[in-house]
């Protein structure tokens, strides 16, 4: 039993792509998603159309480069460039005030300020559109001018105030990995044995199924709960996302979905006879739909409905639950024991299922 | 009568609609080398595999050291010693950490057992740092060999051990099986090499899933009933064809740089000058041919021709 972990070990640290997947993987998807890959806006290039600047425009201008989310606030010539200078790319939206602004608003009249945005990027003009008008009812209300609306809608997002993209990224970054890492890893483990022929020699000795499998699967344990703390730490000191709740709660949670995912690792195993067949279905078994069906990055809500029963058979789904509800919400175990219970039955079948389905023979 | 260390009654096999094995009957007796002899496709590693518990038997029994393959795996797996063909090594393991491997998983501790392999690995052990993957062929089938060894398995099953590996190794090999018989270990072996079956106390000749014949070396010579040639000269391929063509000639089979003939078994038989001179009027002079006592092979070539063609 010893020197099989020692031997799986070894194996692990003499392999520079397992450790690469191990090790390089967390750090580069933890900077890429936290870096580059964010749906918040910030410098948008965005030009203006004031024929006449008056002292209201000017206004509503520094307002609106000084929020932070706009950059540029190159004056063009006249409506007729803003086709042109949208094509080019380099702008993302174009603000156009009405002539005789000042004017039209001292007069109580209400003058149109056209917000155009370049939608060849959907979600990013929405965006864009949201923050300019915000920050122009605000501008409409401090001067007290034109329609007092009755009803003022004030928002307030709980637990990731300013909607960084980071906060949701951590939690799915760390379920992802811990279910590739975990699962793809010792199912490769296992499936090599079996394509180089020492499973062979595995299955002739006195060693019982229990065994071998606990052999391959006490490294990547230990191996995946450093991988899930260095995320922590990693996302705690480069991004600020903090840990709200019990933290040894999270730990211990991490250790039961680790387990999920490898008692699913050994249970592709026990289909998979090489390792590139154990590698494709954990992709495709796995890596998909916990990025697609997981709610990590597609509402839940918003999937067909089918999707959504589908979704419920997802471990990372429930998994990501009980992760955002301690990191962000600093919840405690009374509000996702259900979700824990699930997890907890669905890693006791995985682990039954393969210790019954493992072969001991050829055949 | 000495004793019996596995015996096997009907064994079949099947995969599907291929048979690999059709019903085979042999027994082993303790303390020998039992050689399985045949080419690629005879169905050698699927009886291996049964033998060791890898594999169920499609049909009949097999019992070794007395112990059921199908319903005692649990004991047979602590007694047998198994090298399969390809030498099931983890190449990115030092040797030493091969051998303790194995060691560790039959629950044995290596220092006290290493009286055991100590012959064959103090060959290897100045290598002891290196990878298993980067060792050469003789060298990976020692450090296999150890590795079977190292638990003290009382049946050692060695599926192709010479395969892949150099003629010097492959005699050092069979020499190292010779020491570990004489330690009353019980050695089942199989083999391609028609020449290795001489070195065996007994062997099976397989060909397409069945035992075509059994015995000693000797016997299985003794047993062959027919004259056989050698002929040696150039033009060895017109010599084949020739003699392929002349009546009363059973076979005529390229065996190295020489043609083996074995002629029929009546008086009408061409004798070694009546074929020289055969040959010499059809032009191919500068031959020599005389006659020789038969080899495995040519048993095996002569068995096979007995059997009824089964190609499908």
């Amino acid at each position: 039993m010893k020197r099989f972990i020692i031997k799986e070990f070894l194996h692990i640290f003499r392999d520079v792509r397992t450790m690469l997947i191990l090790f390089g993987m967390p750090l580069v998807q933890v900077l890429l998603f936290g870096f580059a890959i964010t749906n918040e806006i910030r410098d948008a290039r965005v030009a203006v159309v004031d024929a006449v600047p008056d002292v209201a425009t000017k206004d509503i201008r520094n307002k609106l480069f000084a929020s932070g989310y706009f950059t540029g606030g190159e004056i063009l010539a006249g409506q007729h460039e803003i086709d042109e200078r949208f094509r080019q790319g380099d702008i993302k939206m174009v603000v156009v005030f009405e002539p005789e602004f000042a004017q039209k608003l001292e007069r109580g009249e209400n003058p149109i300020v056209q917000l155009i945005a370049d939608a060849s990027d959907p979600n990013a003009a929405n965006l864009l559109v949201n923050y300019a008008t915000g920050i122009i009812n605000a501008y409409n209300r401090s001067i007290g001018y034109g329609m007092q609306p009755a009803v003022i809608a004030e928002p307030r997002m709980l637990y990731n105030p300013s909607l960084k993209g980071v906060y949701m990224f951590v939690p799915g970054i760390i379920t992802i990995l811990l279910m590739l890492v975990s699962a793809m890893m010792t199912s490769i483990s296992i499936a090599r044995e079996k394509e180089t022929g020492t499973m062979e020699v595995l299955l002739v000795s006195p060693l019982k199924p229990f065994s071998i499998i606990l052999g391959k699967v006490t490294p990547y344990v230990v191996l995946s709960f450093i991988n899930a703390v260095s995320i922590l730490l990693m996302s705690y000191y480069v991004f600020g996302v903090p840990v709200k709740g019990s933290l040894l709660l999270l730990l211990a949670e991490s250790i039961l979905f680790i387990l999920l995912a490898l008692s699913l690792g050994i249970f592709i195993s026990t289909v998979a006879n090489n390792q590139q067949t154990a590698m494709m279905l954990s992709m495709f078994a796995l890596m998909l739909p916990t990025i697609l069906l997981s709610g990590f990055i597609f509402p839940i809500e918003n999937m067909p409905e089918v999707l959504q029963w589908i979704s419920l058979l997802m471990p990372p789904r429930w998994f990501i639950v009980i992760i955002k509800s301690i990191m962000l919400k600093g919840a405690g175990f009374a509000y996702f024991w259900q979700e824990t219970l699930i997890l907890l039955a669905m890693t006791g079948v995985f682990i039954l299922a393969s210790i019954r389905k493992f072969k001991i023979r050829l055949d | 009568m000495p004793d019996v260390s596995i015996t096997g009654e009907g064994v079949g096999k099947s995969y599907g609609t291929t048979t690999a094995l059709k019903g085979l009957d042999f027994s082993v007796n303790k303390g020998e080398i039992f050689g399985f002899i045949g080419p690629d496709g005879a169905g050698k590693t699927t009886l291996f595999r049964i033998l060791t518990t890898l594999l169920l038997p499609g049909s009949g029994k097999v019992s070794v050291e007395g112990y059921d393959v199908v319903k005692d795996y649990r004991i047979l797996r602590r007694i047998l010693g198994y090298m399969p063909g390809k030498f099931s090594l983890y190449h990115d393991l030092s040797v030493e950490e091969n051998l303790r491997f194995f060691a560790g998983i039959f629950g044995v501790d290596v220092h006290e057992n290493y009286h055991l392999v100590k012959d064959i690995y103090s060959q290897i052990e100045p290598f002891a740092k290196r990878r298993a993957g980067k060792l050469s062929g003789g060298m990976k089938q020692k450090l296999a060999l150890s590795c079977a060894l190292i638990h003290k398995p009382v049946v050692l099953v060695l599926d192709e051990p010479t395969t892949g590996v150099d003629a010097v190794s492959r005699r050092e090999f069979w020499e190292m099986l010779l020491r570990l018989k004489s330690g009353g270990i019980t050695i089942v072996v199989s083999t391609p090499y028609m020449d290795e079956a001489m070195r065996c106390d007994r062997v099976a000749l397989m060909q397409q899933g069945s035992i075509m014949t059994t015995g000693t070396p000797q016997e299985i010579i003794a047993a062959f009933p027919r004259k056989i040639y050698r002929i040696k000269g150039s033009g060895i391929l017109d010599i084949l064809r020739l003699t392929r063509n002349m009546k009363y000639i059973r076979s005529a089979e390229l065996f190295g740089d020489a043609v083996h003939i074995s002629t029929e078994n009546t008086d009408q038989a061409p004798t070694a000058g009546e074929i020289s001179q055969y040959l010499s009027a059809q032009g191919l002079s500068g031959h020599t041919i005389k006659e020789v006592v038969a080899g495995i092979e040519d048993c095996f070539i002569d068995r096979m021709k007995q059997q009824p063609d089964k190609h499908e």
